[in-house]
């Protein structure tokens, strides 16, 4: 398949105000005539919902939870960027663009990325209108905080709750649309299959989750804004009903799945307690700016870090990274926090875990300051640990956080199939292989507030749309499908557990496909998943009917998929014989263990085409070119 | 440690329902509620039996899904902590623990502890809003809000919607809900326009849903795991007598609450 990315000519700086202004646009009476389903609430469907609300459609929003306001995108903590350049540092769109090209570490798509930065302005002001409570200076002015490492102030927050509160607003506006009769929302309702009507996207499969009946909705346009798919690995910091089901189903109708492999791993999360663990919490990335991190010198040093004397811990960041130190970037640090633990050297009573010690900062600072800080984390932490982290070291570990993959799209966020468009984590365009921190809250705005009302508007201008209904065989056969996936899975009734599948799954793909990859571990991975997915076809059980509340059924679909997405990631991690941001390959790696890109050979997005059950997915390449940002080795020694 | 759960079980909303006993042998302290309930429901399941039903997601104590009575009181016996983050380690070995859902008329019961919410939805789409449309904002500086202002207001804002405070009033009020995003937006000068409009179309929505009245009571802001102050049911309240004086109250439309859960059509295969 050839992919055009449909990316505008001339100078970037144009790119997006050029393409608006040669769109087609819907007459203002006949936008009521259209009708488009947005799957999923979180901070790009909300938005989005909203803003093809508030212009006049039709729009149908759906989520599994109780209420749209419960999208995983309210847990973000750390902040949202934006190239305001209110603190007068130097920041501007271009360096915003440039950071992100980079960061990325040159495998995304420039024109996305600039048009990010473009829109990042807008989304504060957007997010202000609303009443969003951005924290403030006393003279009445937004505040900003440095993050992640940027040599700039651009992060615009809400105390540590900024994903909640972004995700208040669009609530609110979407509530406000379903109020004036635009938007109608579906809560507690799961798309379980994409129609598709003569090469068009025209509808969905829906399962109602309290009453299990089916239900199709039909619409010109399907949006798919349903998050990032972490929870292939169990524990992750996603909520734990995070699942790919809806962008996997459209995969397989024909949406092409880019650069699944590109997974992020975020360094300071609170370590695994026991086997019961349900998933892994974050803690912000602002305390690296603070925190040290270390281990004991000595291999199976059990002593409490307080006996532990100076000379013989190693803060081993400090000691490889001197001019970075504690703030090299996400992927670096949680590397090297694997390679401690592996030689023996990790603490907590798993032994896999590191410190983040305050000590030295309170002593300079005072403990005042640090409250000041980071008051709410460090509760945070202690409601879980019981630990007092002014006393002593807190413990973390790296974790599952963000997927840079998904499917693919276009400059439109239009995939392969016309009329599906992917916003949000749900799709690949902007991130590269490693995400800045304070981004993701970005994307999903300048999707749903500033790309979607314009693209899908012009896809349905230049686009006619048959009649479609319950009585057409595609929407029949899909029907049909679905209802026999789910009988199957109530019928195997064998001896074990959803979630014990689903653990085992986590575990093979940590291991194998995880912060350090190998040719021969994606191998096996690929094999050991492939016998674990017949074992569940054989072996699971699924209590209860389909016919009322069953979250065990819920749970045992979305594990299904992730079975499949867990092995293409394997896939796409082998056939990339590079390094690059959170895809290491200890195989490319410079002589201080870095990771080691091939710009001429893996400069290229690879969009992988679903090659049914048992065979094999096909490899399309984007190549990307870097006309802006030239790609240079990443260093931070 | 042993712990011994009395949870309420109900197959649905026209089951009449009970409390089922638990006996559970090997508790990890360092274990969430949540997790305590997901190794219980693991062996019912291994038993063939049905696991039970909870609301959850997040499993940080934000997304608002979570949340049960334990030993009577919302979201369990630590302050300002959900059920998600409320470890095994607070309670005692030996101790009996009684688990039910929130109980109210305006939260139908739907399965075991899951109730309906919509409720909170409906009063949010009633004014919890600022009607102000994609695309023509001004630049976000150009209204300044002082510090102490915008300090208050986040306070307010952090309400997740879990529902703690109508379960934990003795007359399931959802006064503290409703003031709380009333006073968010009420504060902000962003609000301002609309103050009128908002308080009453949300109080009227609030006393359309079966909720109870506020008679000042305050169970609700001790149990809240945000910490909404009090403070925010006076500020709705005067809100809601200032528009009385100046709008006609008789012009505010409410919406029907929604009881069912099919929309009629089925899927045909």
């Amino acid at each position: 398949m050839t992919l055009d990315a449909r990316i505008p000519s001339g100078p970037i700086e144009q790119a997006w105000d050029k393409t608006r202004f040669d769109m087609k646009l819907v007459n203002p009476s006949n936008k009521r005539k259209h009708t488009i389903l947005v799957v999923g609430s979180g901070l790009a469907g909300a938005s989005a919902s909203a803003s093809l609300g508030e212009l006049g459609y039709n729009v149908s929003c759906f989520c599994f939870q109780d209420s749209p306001r419960r999208a995983h995108s309210i847990a973000a903590q750390g902040g949202i960027n934006a190239a305001k350049n209110y603190q007068n540092d130097g920041d501007s769109i271009f360096r915003l663009f440039y950071d992100t090209v980079k960061g990325g570490d040159f495998r995304a798509r420039e024109a996305n990325v600039y048009r990010l930065a473009q829109n990042s302005v807008n989304i504060i002001d957007q997010c202000v209108a609303q009443g969003v409570p951005f924290a403030r200076e006393y003279g009445g002015a937004l505040s900003n905080r440095s993050f992640g490492g940027a040599q700039v102030s651009r992060t615009f927050y809400a105390r540590g709750q900024t994903g909640q509160q972004l995700l208040l607003g669009a609530y609110q506006a979407l509530e406000r649309q379903i109020h004036a009769g635009n938007v109608t929302m579906f809560p507690r309702t799961e798309m379980l299959d994409l129609i598709v009507v003569d090469g068009q996207a025209r509808g969905i499969v829906t399962r109602n989750l309290i009453t299990g009946e089916l239900d199709v909705h039909f619409g010109d346009a399907v949006l798919l804004t349903t998050g990032g798919y972490s929870n292939v690995y169990y524990l992750s910091t996603n909520a734990k009903g995070s699942n790919a089901t809806a962008i996997w189903r459209a995969h397989r109708r024909g949406a092409l799945f880019a650069n699944p492999c590109f997974t992020q791993i975020h360094p300071t999360c609170i370590p695994v307690s026991g086997d019961y663990q349900s998933k892994l919490t974050l803690m912000s990335e602002s305390l690296r700016n603070d925190g040290r991190i270390w281990v004991p010198m000595q291999k199976g040093d059990k002593r409490p870090p307080s006996q532990i004397p100076e000379d013989e811990r190693d803060y081993y960041l400090e000691r490889r990274y001197p001019s970075f130190g504690n703030l090299v970037p996400r992927d670096v640090a949680s590397r090297n926090a694997k390679a401690v633990c592996d030689e023996g050297r990790g603490v907590g009573e798993t032994g896999l875990g590191v410190y983040l010690d305050f000590s030295n900062a309170i002593n300079r600072l005072g403990e005042h300051t640090i409250r000041e800080r980071y008051g709410n984390l460090f509760d945070m932490y202690q409601r879980i640990t019981d630990e007092n982290p002014y006393k002593v070291p807190m413990r973390i570990y790296p974790a599952i956080h963000y997927t840079m993959g998904g499917l693919w799209v276009d400059y439109n966020l239009e995939s392969t199939i016309p009329g599906l468009f992917v916003a949000g984590e749900a799709n690949f365009s902007d991130h590269g292989a490693n995400r800045l921190g304070a981004s993701a809250l970005m994307q999903g705005l300048s999707d749903g507030y500033f790309i979607l009302p314009y693209t899908v508007g012009n896809y349905i201008a230049t686009h006619k749309f048959a009649q479609v209904d319950e009585s057409n065989s595609e929407v029949k056969s899909a029907v049909t499908g679905v209802q026999q996936g789910i009988d199957k899975l109530l019928s195997i009734k064998g001896k074990r557990t959803v979630d014990s599948f689903h653990r085992e799954l986590g575990k093979i793909m940590w291991d194998g496909c995880g912060m350090s990859r190998t040719a021969q571990g994606l191998e096996k991975a690929i094999g050991q998943i492939r016998a674990l997915r017949e074992e569940f076809w054989q072996n699971v059980t699924v209590p209860g009917s389909g016919d009322d509340l069953n979250q065990s059924l819920e749970k045992a679909g979305r594990v299904a998929d992730f079975f499949e997405l867990g092995e293409l990631m394997c896939i796409d991690a082998r056939e990339r014989n590079e390094s690059c941001g959170g895809h290491f390959r200890e195989e490319y790696q410079t002589a201080e263990g870095e990771a080691q890109r091939d710009d001429e050979h893996y400069s290229y997005a690879a969009a992988w085409g679903y090659g049914g059950p048992d065979g094999k997915p096909v490899l399309n390449k984007e190549p990307l070119e870097f006309h802006y940002v030239h790609p240079s080795q990443r260093s931070y020694k | 440690m042993k712990l011994t759960l009395k949870i309420w079980r109900q197959k649905g909303p026209n089951d009449k329902g009970k409390f089922v006993t638990y006996p559970l042998d090997d508790v990890n302290p360092e274990m969430s509620m949540l997790e305590c309930l997901d190794v219980l429901n693991e062996s019912l399941i291994e038993r063939d039996e049905e696991p039970v039903a909870f609301e959850h997601d997040c499993r940080e104590g934000i997304c608002g899904s979570c949340g049960f009575m334990i030993n009577g009181v919302a979201q369990g016996p630590q302050p300002a902590t959900t059920v998600c983050q409320l470890t095994m380690r607070h309670f005692k070995d030996g101790e009996s623990l009684t688990i039910e859902p929130w109980r109210a008329a305006a939260f139908p019961m739907l399965k075991d502890l899951v109730v309906d919410r919509r409720a909170f939805d409906r009063i949010i789409e009633a004014g919890g809003y600022v009607s102000v449309s994609t695309g023509n904002a001004p630049d976000g500086n150009t209204i300044p809000v002082g510090k102490e202002i915008a300090d208050r207001a986040m306070d307010a804002a952090s309400c997740i919607g879990c529902g703690a405070c109508v379960a934990a009033c003795p007359n399931a009020s959802a006064a503290l809900f409703t003031g709380a995003k009333i006073s968010h937006l009420g504060i902000l000068p962003q609000g301002k326009p609309e103050q009128d409009r908002r308080a009453l179309g949300m109080v009227a929505q609030m006393n359309t849903e079966p909720f109870g009245s506020c008679t000042n009571i305050g169970e609700c802001t001790g149990v809240c795991p945000k910490q909404i102050p009090l403070e925010v049911i006076a500020h709705m309240n005067r809100d809601y007598w200032q528009a009385s004086c100046r709008e006609r109250e008789d012009l505010v439309q409410t919406i029907a609450p929604v009881i069912g859960w099919s929309n009629g059509a089925k899927a045909k295969s």
